[in-house]
């Protein structure tokens, strides 16, 4: 029976990718290794390598075709003997997924600009204007990664002591193409590609701030972070303070943060708690991709220590960014990305995704709630949440992270200290389970919050 | 003159270059003499208030490694970036920081360096390109290379004098440091301090390679051992590895071999070597000893060092009145300075 050749996904998260090139056609012979087909997408291209023998049956997704799912067949491959007729044997290919649906098939472009995000990534929805953006502004449609780029590319524009360093930022584009083009662009003095060496690497940072530089450090992910904490904490929050403010630290520190997908224990653990703890150190969290390139802006001119987390997740998530020449979003400041009068609903980064999902669902059911989107854990903007909380009386919080120490705690206690006689309901908080990511799909579905949970601890504090 | 007695196997001495280092001019006799002097005598009144309580926490005095940062100092220029670990009084008055704001530090004192809030191990300047006081033992390796990367960025002439002690230098981070400041030819000297303990651990317990000149070796960076305990090895070896850094060529390391008379910190039990051990090194290979012997024997009077010992006595004097009297913070300073 003819074997059907499946889209393969190049990372854990990436759900859908473009078909940009087939390499071998029809009825060529094709023995295993070969490879038949190159697809991309805007982080990566990946060749898709033949792992069966035999003849090129039936292309069934022509090349420049945009946001394939993944496991889409997209050809069959005939084995000694079959021939074209034994097609109509091969299972009918299975419907293209609703990606492929707002996406049909588009003339062949065989080249797709890598930085050009498919079509059919998820698209931020945010239902209050953001009050920083005056109106009328232009907006330009970006991912998440665009718009860190371009933060990042516009600030050391400006400044020369701005510079990047990491692993992979330089020659690799970026493990997660979050710095794609910025060596060609500034060069290698000012896109250091480092060894792996956390540990070592934060120190020169935080070393080179201290004599008046501007490094921006990226950690592949924050998980790798934990080599470097010595520094971040010990050298880069507390010098100022122990110089009596003479030795001061414009650093940024910045990466992935939190959990991505399958990646299990190691490689999956959200640290807003373990740095929104120090002080000295500024954390902030994005959710839009407006808030990623005004927020790391304003962190990468603040002359103090920053942790800008980000999430694997949200990288390819699109949203509108501001088209403006010098768009800050200033740290400090809570955002209400959604209004409502019954329960106050307050997360950021990807945590956002369950809250707003939630909100829509609660909504179905009668229940308006507020949606806060924190954008900056310290310092932390009390007055956004408790001016919600004193109108609608109930709250909860949603983070990934784990719930014994983390921000939900700490927010719960600020609203119990500032609004206690306003609160209907406890407090509740929704976050990742106590235990360590497991890899699992199931499971590791299981540790994550949902919006099911948001749904139903908001419900919870409405008594409904 | 009255050369150094020769040294026992174990004791500090030059092992590359052999014969006597370069003479000093009587200038740079006295220079080195006063500047030792001040630090020796300094870490001797610090000592004597942390007795008497007016210091309190940690306190790692110097006394002994004094040819090391004096002997580096008179090796760099104006811009040079110092940066070192906890045991750092000698190098922020090496470096021309005010003893007045050393001592007021160590008694927690709003005319302190860091007006009070840093203490014994935690203190800047600006101003003289001093970096700090580190508690975190190898930190300062990775920070230093740090600053030398900005001097490179830059395109400046400067180099980073980077040191940290034979403890510090079974750190990991201080071979994650090696690597990128050879693989990017940054100009810092690393200048190990190796006082043969590492607090109670003798060098021969921690270290399964002695040798700290060749602990580079894995990342092509050159070093040398040299006599910590004489000024003036210090200085052309300084000298020479500031040159190799000014030229491009990378890191350098140095490894000074010296002796620190006091214990680790204030409560050291002293059970990790004998007094006799410690009484043979003053006797032997004093640094400041050194450089009074060949004064006198290139006729300086006893008189004139007299002078100069007064002199310095006054200094550190007067910083100990001064840090016994100025008062403490303003409550208010608790909140400042934690951001800008």
């Amino acid at each position: 029976m003819p074997i059907q050749v499946l889209m393969p996904a190049l990372s854990p998260t990436m759900e859908k990718g473009n078909l940009a090139k087939w390499l071998k056609k029809e009825g060529e012979t094709i023995k295993s290794g070969d490879v038949i087909a190159e697809i991309e997408t805007d982080k990566a291209t990946m060749e898709v390598e033949a792992t069966d023998e035999g003849t090129l049956g039936k292309i069934l997704i022509p090349e420049g075709t945009a946001d394939v799912a993944v496991n889409t067949p997209i050809a069959t491959i005939l084995a000694d003997g079959e021939s074209a007729a034994d097609l109509a044997k091969a299972p009918a290919p299975a419907k293209q997924e609703k990606a492929a649906e707002s996406a049909p098939p588009a003339a062949a472009k065989p080249e797709m600009p890598q930085s050009k995000a498919p079509t059919g990534v998820p698209q931020q929805a945010v239902a209050e204007p953001d009050p920083e953006v005056p109106a009328g502004t232009e907006m330009v449609t970006q991912t998440i990664r665009e718009a860190l780029r371009d933060a990042m590319a516009e600030e050391m524009r400006r400044d020369a002591d701005v510079f990047v360093m990491g692993e992979e930022v330089a020659e690799y584009q970026g493990a997660y193409k979050v710095t794609q083009g910025l060596l060609q662009e500034f060069g290698a003095k000012r896109v250091i590609d480092t060894p792996i060496t956390e540990h070592g690497f934060a120190g020169v940072g935080v070393g080179a701030a201290m004599a008046g530089l501007k490094p921006i450090v990226e950690f592949m992910t924050f998980n790798f972070a934990m080599q470097a904490i010595d520094q971040i904490i010990n050298s880069a929050a507390k010098t100022l303070y122990m110089s009596g403010g003479q030795m001061g630290c414009s650093i940024v520190f910045r990466g992935p943060n939190g959990a991505a997908a399958r990646v299990a224990a190691q490689h999956s653990q959200d640290y807003s708690a373990w740095y929104s703890h120090v002080p000295g150190l500024k954390v902030v969290a994005p959710y839009s991709a407006a808030d990623a390139k005004g927020l790391l802006k304003a962190a990468i001119r603040d002359p103090n220590p920053v942790i800008f987390l980000e999430n694997e997740v949200l990288y390819g998530h699109t949203g509108e960014v501001p088209k403006l020449d010098d768009f800050i979003i200033p740290i400090g400041k809570a955002r209400i990305v959604r209004s409502g009068s019954h329960v106050t609903i307050i997360s950021w980064s990807n945590g956002m995704t369950y809250a707003l999902k939630a909100a829509d669902e609660l909504a179905k059911d009668g229940i308006e709630a507020e949606v806060i989107d924190l954008r900056t854990l310290r310092p932390m903007d009390t007055e956004t949440i408790i001016n919600s909380v004193k109108k609608t009386g109930r709250a909860v919080t949603v983070e990934e992270g784990w719930a014994q120490s983390g921000v939900g705690s700490e927010i719960a206690a600020r609203i119990m200290e500032n609004a206690f006689d306003y609160l209907d309901a406890p407090v509740t908080r929704v976050s990742g389970k106590d235990v360590p990511m497991p890899y699992a799909a199931n499971l590791e579905k299981l540790a994550l919050p949902s919006a099911a949970e948001v749904v139903e601890a908001a419900k919870a504090v409405c008594y409904r | 003159m009255a050369a150094p007695k020769k040294a026992a196997a174990s004791t500090p001495q030059d092992k590359t270059d052999g014969g006597s280092p370069p003479e000093f001019t009587r200038e740079q006799e006295l220079k080195a003499f006063r500047d030792m002097l001040l630090i020796r005598r300094f870490e001797e009144k610090a000592g004597q208030l942390y007795g008497m309580g007016a210091i309190g926490g940690f306190c790692h005095l110097y006394i002994g490694q004094e040819a090391v940062v004096v002997g580096m100092q008179m090796a760099l220029k104006q811009g040079d970036q110092v940066i070192t670990g906890y045991r750092d009084h000698g190098h922020m008055l090496a470096t021309g920081m005010d003893a007045n704001g050393v001592m007021a530090e160590l008694t927690g004192r709003r005319g302190g360096y860091s007006k009070g809030k840093g203490g014994s191990m935690h203190m800047f300047s600006k101003e003289k390109h001093f970096y700090g006081g580190h508690g975190i033992v190898g930190a300062q390796v990775s920070l230093g290379t740090g600053l030398a990367f900005a001097n490179h960025y830059r395109g400046n002439d400067n180099i980073s004098v980077t040191y940290f002690g034979d403890g510090a230098a079974n750190q990991g981070q201080v071979y994650e440091s090696f690597n990128m400041a050879e693989l990017w030819k940054l100009p810092v000297i690393y200048v190990i301090e190796n006082n043969r303990y590492a607090m109670g651990t003798s060098v021969s317990r921690a270290s399964a390679q002695q040798d700290f000149s060749k602990r580079g070796v894995s990342f092509n960076i050159p070093g040398k051992q040299i006599d910590g305990m004489d000024v003036r090895a210090v200085k052309a070896a300084g000298e020479e590895a500031a040159a190799w850094c000014r030229a491009g060529k990378g890191p350098f390391i140095l490894e000074m071999q010296t002796y620190r008379y006091r214990g680790h910190s204030m409560s050291d039990p002293a059970k990790y070597r004998t007094r006799e051990e410690v009484e043979k090194v003053r006797h032997d290979q004093d640094p400041i000893e050194q450089v009074r012997n060949r004064l006198l024997a290139a006729k300086v009077s006893e008189q004139d060092l007299k002078a100069i010992d007064a002199e310095v006595r006054d200094v550190v004097n007067a910083a100990a009145d001064f840090a016994q009297h100025d008062p403490e913070p303003d409550a208010a300073e608790l909140w400042t300075d934690v951001y800008r």
